[in-house]
């Protein structure tokens, strides 16, 4: 076998054998463990196909359904009517001087957002399989431009609410200039709680199942239907461990001046765990993906 | 001037045994302990007796090689040689377990036509999804546009969800997008498999002119020795995951055809147990039998030829069918053969292990190397053993009544059926 291999080395000079991989002659090498140290700037690399990764989620989301993005309108609609229904009109809690649509809708946005991104999230590499198996690219492009299509149902979400703070009249402050950071906030649990689940599907794919019950129950743990100055002050801090507590506080508090709900040290609590599940989130991820393609 | 350099490198995988389903569920690995100690208050022992069997497999051991700029080299061996995991190494899909590889250059690689198509997506997106996933710049991809369109034949439709599309249509805009690719280095599994026959050819013809103009490094698997000839100045064959030869072409195919007469006894259990699982089918053994002894070397093309195969069916399945397809071993489609030919109507069969035994006749095969493709599937429903099904090769020597007055002279043509002549005198 070296016969051949030998001549065509010897053409090539007397460049001896270790040095090729230390000195930097390759523009890739593989060996077991060695992806970590290149994929953040692979990442930067293959931006584009996430881009197309996006694209062509957001395009297919909205094909051959009959009433399209009215989809992504009415889902969060409905909810608020029912949850407007149940708690302000049945259980009467308090809303605090604002119209209580608003103020569940105020909550829903964030929430949706979280919900879907986790959801397609955690099923974005099973479907993608075949991809995942016979074309390398980090893998972490998929579940990340999964969130695009939440995004843009979430911009969308957004009108609908500014539509309904004029119809009642809600005048925004300044504070509305801080939606981008708890917008982040958001955005950093879902895509930590997605990249786990996503891996975690992987292997064990009984979290399929897993993550609807989470965000079923997320639904109503967290203050969606209700102001969470109803919870018991002492229980206030354990209640912001839901790192989505923070998310809709924050939400309401910059949108609405709803300055009843929110609780500062609770949010700093929030941000902390947001921040703690995007960093094991992330590193799962990492930790597992190399073996995706084997095991898929 | 070097482009790859492979180091020992090596890659393990752990078969299970005895796992029904084929992936793990978090619910088996929560029960698991649950299991363990119920048998053990059953009177078993605590542990041993329940783990699954583990086995390492390495599907690739301690393979070296370097290559330099320009360079073609087609990478040949039977199913299971480990063809597949080095080329998905090379492309960086799955990680080694040791050795390591060194890459100069701008990689494609092309395991699959066709990867991330979305249906629902027109021809047009699709082009740009597909470039973009085989790792195009939306430039790049915009560039070569209409030539990717015209290659592939498909201008009427380029607006049309390629689930509209004939399966013709879609293998051609496929190729054409991964065709159009231009990287350094490029890696080509066996793709070029699909399509018809003009279209192989077209292709090929434009992997030889791209490879040619720019001076490509191409890596080229296929079990279609005709397309590596035409194409590779190089050769790599693998067994069992280690190169066992590394030459010009022709050194490596002669040597290819003459060690892989059939598969042995030792590797076919080990092709049978890769076999995807299915939920009511599973291949237990194939026999390849002559005088009703296993066929080790050669066959003879004097005896029958018996292809026994034996597999369980766990439900009762109307429409059940196994059959083989015969090769040549350039990859000519002889013919195919299914179980129930002779039956007349579609036959229901319940659970149960069946063994089911094809004859080919004597005095039939011609003294050539052929390729038995072993295939089951449920009429209508799905392939149990999907395609190119489970290949064996198999080589026949020359021991029948066919042209044995002319011992000298070959017998030529894929077959040698011995037909019924009668000649008289008229006149």
């Amino acid at each position: 076998m070296t016969q051949y291999a030998e001549n065509i080395y010897s053409m090539d000079g007397n460049c001896p054998m270790e040095d090729k991989f230390s000195s930097g002659y390759f523009d890739v090498v593989v060996e077991p463990g060695r992806s970590i140290l290149r994929y953040w700037s692979d990442l930067w690399r293959f931006r584009e196909l996430m881009y197309f990764l996006a694209w062509r989620d957001i395009l297919v989301r909205y094909k051959q359904t009959v009433i399209g993005i009215a989809w992504s309108v009415l889902r969060p609609f409905v909810t608020m009517i029912v949850f407007t229904i149940v708690f302000g009109k049945l259980a009467k809690l308090p809303s605090h001087g604002l119209p209580y649509p608003v103020m569940v809708f105020a909550a829903m946005l964030p929430w949706q957002f979280f919900a879907s991104s986790l959801t397609e999230c955690s099923n974005s590499l099973i479907e993608n399989a075949n991809m995942l198996t016979k074309v390398y690219f980090p893998r972490m492009l998929i579940p990340a431009s999964c969130i695009a299509v939440s995004i843009v149902d979430f911009a969308i979400s957004l009108v609908m609410l500014s539509g309904m703070m004029v119809w009642y009249q809600v005048t925004p402050s300044w504070r509305i200039m801080t939606i981008p950071l708890f917008f982040m906030l958001a955005l950093l649990t879902s895509l930590g709680f997605g990249l786990w689940m996503a891996a975690l599907n992987v292997k064990y794919r009984d979290f399929r199942y897993v993550v609807p019950f989470i965000v079923q129950f997320g639904l109503f743990i967290s203050p969606i239907g209700f102001s969470s100055s109803i919870v018991p002050e002492e229980w206030r801090l354990l209640y912001s461990l839901n790192p989505m507590v923070g998310v809709i506080d924050g939400f309401r508090w910059a949108l609405l001046g709803s300055s009843a709900d929110i609780s500062w040290t609770g949010l700093v609590l929030s941000i902390a765990v947001a921040l703690l599940v995007g960093i094991l989130g992330t590193g799962y991820f990492r930790k597992t993906e190399h073996y995706f393609a084997d095991i898929i | 001037m070097t482009v790859v350099k492979i180091e020992n490198l090596g890659k393990k995988y752990l078969l299970t045994h005895k796992r029904k389903e084929p992936y793990l569920a978090f619910r088996d690995v929560m029960s698991e302990p649950f299991r363990r100690v119920g048998k053990f208050l059953a009177g078993g022992t605590m542990t041993g007796a329940v783990t699954e069997s583990c086995e390492e497999f390495w599907a690739l051991q301690d393979v070296s090689f370097e290559i330099s700029q320009g360079e073609k080299i087609g990478i040949i061996g039977r199913n299971g040689a480990g063809k597949s995991t080095l080329l998905k190494i090379l492309s960086r899909i799955v990680e080694p377990t040791t050795g390591r590889i060194g890459i100069k250059g701008r990689v494609a690689s092309l395991l699959e036509v066709g990867t991330g198509f979305h249906p629902e997506l027109t021809g047009r997106e699709n082009i740009y999804l597909n470039g973009a996933i085989l790792g195009m710049s939306r430039f790049e991809i915009a560039r070569n546009f209409d030539e990717i369109v015209d290659f592939a034949e498909v201008e009427r439709f380029l607006d049309t969800p390629v689930k509209r599309f004939s399966s013709g249509m879609y293998v051609r805009l496929a190729f054409a997008v991964a065709a159009h690719l231009e990287p350094e280095i490029l890696i080509v599994d066996e793709v070029l498999a699909v399509g018809d026959a003009q279209f192989q050819k077209k292709c090929l013809g434009k992997m030889e002119d791209v490879s040619k103009k720019d001076g490509k490094t191409i890596f080229f698997v296929s079990h279609n020795m005709q397309a590596i000839r035409q194409f590779c100045n190089r050769c790599i064959l693998l067994k069992s995951g280690t190169v066992i030869s590394d030459d010009n072409t022709d050194t490596v195919i002669k040597k290819y055809l003459d060690t892989t007469a059939i598969a042995g006894n030792d590797e076919l259990p080990l092709l049978i147990s890769k076999l995807p699982q299915d939920s009511v089918f599973k291949l237990e053994d194939i026999r390849i039998l002559q005088n009703g002894e296993p066929v080790i070397n050669k066959a003879e093309n004097g005896q029958q030829l018996e292809i026994e195969m034996q597999y369980m069916l766990y439900e009762r399945i109307i429409g059940f069918r196994i059959f083989f397809d015969l090769y040549d071993r350039d990859e000519t489609f002889l013919f195919r053969t299914f179980h129930d030919d002779s039956y007349g109507k579609i036959e229901s069969m319940g659970p149960g292990r069946y063994v089911s035994r094809g004859i080919i006749p004597a005095n039939f095969l011609s003294p050539t190397s052929y390729e038995i493709r072993v295939l089951a599937t449920i009429y209508d429903v799905r392939m149990c053993i999907p395609y190119p099904g489970l290949r064996i090769p198999i080589e026949v020597e020359r021991t029948g009544v066919v042209n044995r007055a002319y011992l000298a002279e070959p017998i030529r043509g894929k077959l040698a059926p011995l037909i019924e002549w009668t000649t008289s005198i008229i006149e």
